[in-house]
């Protein structure tokens, strides 16, 4: 029993922190695929597309069998040491911007950047180099924190195959509904998803450090739950406290 | 020096440049505190066999360095 619901909390942080890691890294990239095909035309963003895909599937293809026969303890370690780094960035900056420290991440402005320095290029020829560039750049470099995501919690978790299901539900799901409301991204709460990324990364990447150093926690797997609820605790009082001290001082974000 | 060659160190200098902005960036503090987290829970849980301490001094690290990183966003220059 409290090993089914130990599995059971594990499973849900594991696709709760694949699918909304990916659904961001998605939004990222294709708000960057909608500008270039709007602007340059759709032959030399989809050529950017696939070649950035193929690049990623070479990728995986390469590093995904050799993380699988790395002991667990050493994965674990690694893992959760470069989790912990990751996750806290993601969490940081989701504290700056919930608590209006940091300006939140506009996928309408970053759509009208593109756009303007697309534009700024000249006009458009059968093969756009720009258009190649800009599209393969957007979804290689967005596609590769998915990657990465996937690979370390997949590995690790042993659920290698289920982060990878989850992921592309995610990918795909952000892209057909991305698709049809074509420029209007910017109304996913991106902000939010990131937070909970962040939470989840860091309780995953405290949880592995601690594996991967012989810790053995009270309560095994469901350790996880606590540690979510602690750092969710913690990013709450954090903003809270930082929207506090805003209003009494109005400091500034160095970045 | 061939053309081969140069798209070579391009594509590692690219690949280190990846790996620099995704483990550093501009969070440095954040990097050097997970490095001496490890470095601390090693010693209470392996050399001196401190279980419990290490599941608690783990994850209170982990948030004294987001706050520490977050403090350093809010000062100037």
């Amino acid at each position: 029993m409290i090993a089914t619901v130990s599995s059971s909390t594990s499973t849900v942080v594991l696709v709760g922190a694949v699918f909304l890691a990916s659904a961001v890294e998605m939004v990222e990239a294709l708000t960057i695929v909608l500008a270039v095909g709007h602007v340059r035309g759709w032959r030399s963003a989809f050529r950017g597309v696939a070649v950035a895909l193929l690049a990623l599937a070479a990728l995986v293809g390469a590093f995904g069998p050799a993380l699988v026969s790395v002991p667990l303890s050493a994965l674990r370690l690694v893992v959760g040491t470069v989790l912990l780094i990751f996750g806290m960035q993601w969490l940081r900056k989701a504290i700056l911007r919930s608590s209006g420290r940091k300006d939140k991440h506009d996928e309408d402005a970053i759509y009208r950047e593109t756009v303007a320095e697309l534009e700024a290029q000249g006009g458009t020829v059968k093969h756009d180099q720009v258009a190649f560039v800009v599209a393969f750049k957007g979804v290689f470099l967005e596609g590769l924190e998915i990657v990465i995501t996937v690979l370390t919690l997949g590995t690790s978790a042993h659920r290698l195959g289920l982060a990878v299901i989850v992921a592309v539900v995610a990918v795909v799901l952000v892209g057909v509904v991305g698709v049809i409301v074509a420029k209007q991204l910017s109304s996913v709460p991106e902000n939010a998803m990131k937070m909970a990324v962040g939470v989840m990364l860091v309780s995953y990447g405290t949880f592995w450090t601690g594996e991967g150093l012989h810790v053995r926690w009270p309560g095994g797997d469901t350790t996880l739950l606590a540690l979510v609820v602690l750092y969710a605790l913690t990013a709450f009082a954090c903003v809270q406290i930082f929207k506090i001290a805003r209003d009494a001082s109005g400091d500034f974000v160095r970045e | 020096m061939s053309e081969e060659e140069t798209l070579s160190i391009r594509l590692l200098k690219g690949f280190g440049r990846f790996w620099w902005d995704f483990l550093v960036g501009d969070t440095p503090e954040i990097t050097a505190a997970v490095v001496i987290i490890v470095l601390a829970v090693t010693v209470l849980a392996d050399a001196f066999h401190v279980n419990a301490l290490a599941y608690v001094v783990l994850p209170l690290l982990v948030i004294a360095t987001l706050a520490l990183s977050l403090r350093r966003a809010r000062k100037p220059g």
